[in-house]
């Protein structure tokens, strides 16, 4: 039908799959967020550490080039637990830095401009909506932690010879697990906030705050009551706990690694329930 | 004929308030009007059918498809236009009409194409590239029309469609809801408080009030089976003119009888054909003067159940 006729007429063609239709908002999404410059540079600067990491990995072996610069293998750091544990943290908090520029602007000008009635109307549900969403925040963080810790995790297994990667494979399955899961964290956190807080700078606030907050009570209770149990609060170090599980090391916070996966766990729950209370298609007044 | 809308002892709670009690009918019109005051549970009705809310008893179908289990059967052949502002500010309207068209399951380029074609349609074309948080009130309200329509649905819902526009604006929009039902085959629910948008475009109505049905009608049937209300004046020699008019089935009620200034009030039965008024003056070669037909309006139909 050519537009110029302007006449209705129905649609008889195919329909995508049902199970592919969540990927509709990620696309939508990226198209909106890579316009903006702020975010290719930060996204950019997220590649520098894993680039070095990878320049480091490959100097680590090659014994020439060391020789060349004078400097004895030796006096370089290894490539073991302690340096994924590095890149971790190091990528971790890039990630959380990321979650607070794009979280913001996921859920927020659905809920403010009562867009969800459009969505939900269709044979789309809520659970496509939040993993739609989550899907946004989980692949970008994905190319800035996981992908580039396997990667590099890739390298270190080439360059160390199948001894070494038979023996450190939990490293590759920490560096993934690890990160997953604080991308999962993240991005549960971040869409509840933006799904509850409609001005976007007061939301990517809100998300810094969130974890900054809970470091600080979490200290103070330590302080206070002299007990431990103020990590609790402590989404932060909840993480770290878990990565210490994970990666073999003990990391002196004095919280079971249990208790850290509970606490993750039911951040992740009040996240999804804060979520479930505002992704729907109307509102209750009482 | 299979029912477009099928309401069983549908009923909605909202925490101890019953918003919807207990509503059965069968609807099959191609043009449902949903009328009701303020609070009445049109909107609610609107919104327990497309799932949004949980149903506190009975249940309904759309296309034979249950409400309560068939969700997707129901939203894949339903299109949607909410009463208020619903949209991306941010996002192009060709861009919003495309993502929510592929949300229905159309491919990429078929929604894009269609997307284009909606547009066209109900006249945003030339504005298409441009954000609709730039619209003004009409054109959000045709960029509302052009989603829900853009994935051709079988049954378009459509909740106060001609809420804040000017004259104008809404005789484009009844005109694009009546061509619709012309050109394609698709079902139209009409929700609005405005009669005459209903009267214009819509063949049968249902009434709520109160969360219930006060009055179904086909208007068609309804019209043609009010009772008719005729007012004739006459000069010249009326008598015997009222039981003549009686004598065909009329209830007549005159006044000014023998005066040459006959004035008659009378109440046709179904089927009477008006010419026989035009006989019997001729025969009695009585002057009609003046002769009212009145029918009853939706207003009337509305004024009534609203009383009832």
């Amino acid at each position: 039908m050519a537009v110029y006729k302007r006449t209705y007429k129905g649609y008889a063609g195919t329909l995508t799959p049902q199970w592919s239709r969540f990927m509709i908002l990620p696309r939508y999404s990226y198209a909106r967020l890579f316009q903006s410059k702020f975010l290719l540079m930060f996204l950019a600067a997220c590649v520098i550490y894993p680039v070095g990491a990878a320049g480091f990995i490959y100097i680590a072996h090659n014994m020439s080039f060391l020789k060349a610069l004078n400097v004895g293998a030796g006096n370089l750091l290894d490539v073991n637990e302690t340096f994924f544990v590095f890149f971790c943290n190091f990528q971790g908090a890039m990630a959380y830095l990321l979650t607070a520029v794009v979280g913001p602007s996921l859920v927020s000008p659905d809920v403010t401009n009562n867009a969800m009635p459009l969505y939900l109307c269709r044979p789309f549900t809520r659970t496509e909506y939040v993993l739609g969403r989550m899907t946004v925040l989980l692949y970008l963080l994905a190319w800035i932690t996981w992908i580039p810790g396997l990667i590099l995790f890739g390298i270190q297994a080439d360059m160390a010879g199948w001894d070494w990667t038979k023996n450190h494979l939990w490293i590759g399955w920490g560096v993934f697990a690890g990160l997953f899961v604080w991308s999962v964290v993240l991005s549960l956190i971040a869409l509840a906030i933006s799904a509850w807080v409609r001005w976007k700078i007061a939301a990517g606030g809100l998300i810094l705050g969130v974890f900054f907050v809970g470091g600080g009570f979490g200290a103070a209770i330590n302080a206070v009551m002299r007990t431990k149990n103020g990590s609790l609060i402590d989404i932060v170090q909840m993480m770290k706990v878990a990565w210490g599980q994970l990666f073999r090391y003990d990391t002196g916070i004095g919280i079971s690694t249990a208790q850290a996966w509970m606490v993750l766990a039911a951040v992740s729950a009040i996240s999804l329930w804060l979520l479930s209370r505002k992704v729907r298609a109307f509102e209750v007044v009482k | 004929m299979q029912p477009v809308i099928e309401l069983s002892g549908l009923g909605v709670r909202f925490g101890s308030r019953d918003i919807l009690k207990d509503l059965r009918v069968s609807l099959t019109g191609r043009t449902i009007g949903l009328l009701g005051p303020n609070g009445a549970g049109k909107s609610t009705l609107i919104q327990s059918l497309l799932g949004f809310c949980p149903l506190s008893s009975g249940t309904a179908t759309i296309f034979g498809h249950d409400i309560r289990r068939e969700q997707k059967q129901i939203r894949t052949v339903v299109g949607y236009m909410p009463e208020n502002d619903s949209f991306i500010a941010n996002m192009t309207a060709v861009s919003f009409i495309r993502m929510m068209a592929e949300l229905s399951g159309l491919p990429k380029d078929a929604a894009l194409e269609r997307a284009h074609e909606v547009l066209f349609y109900v006249g945003l074309g030339e504005a298409r590239y441009r954000p609709l948080g730039t619209y003004s009130l009409g054109m959000k309200q045709l960029a509302k029309l052009a989603q829900a329509i853009v994935h051709g649905p079988k049954l378009v819902i459509l909740d106060e469609p001609t809420n804040g526009l000017d004259p104008p604006a809404r005789i484009r929009m009844i005109k694009l809801i009546s061509e619709m039902r012309a050109v394609s085959d698709m079902h139209i629910v009409l929700c609005s408080h405005l009669l005459r948008d209903v009267e214009e475009t819509c063949e049968e109505v249902l009434i709520l009030k109160q969360g219930r049905i006060v009055h179904y009608a086909n208007l068609e049937e309804e019209r043609r089976a009010n009772k008719r209300f005729v007012e004739l004046e006459t000069r010249g020699n009326d008598a015997g003119f009222a039981d003549a008019l009686m004598e065909l089935g009329c209830e007549c009620a005159s006044s000014g009888y023998g005066s040459g200034y006959g004035r008659f009030k009378m109440v046709c039965p179904v089927g009477f054909e008006l010419r026989e008024i035009y006989r019997l003056a001729a025969d009695r070669d009585l002057q009609l003067r003046r002769l009212n037909y009145r029918r009853d309006t939706l207003e009337d139909i509305f004024l009534k159940a609203m009383e009832n």
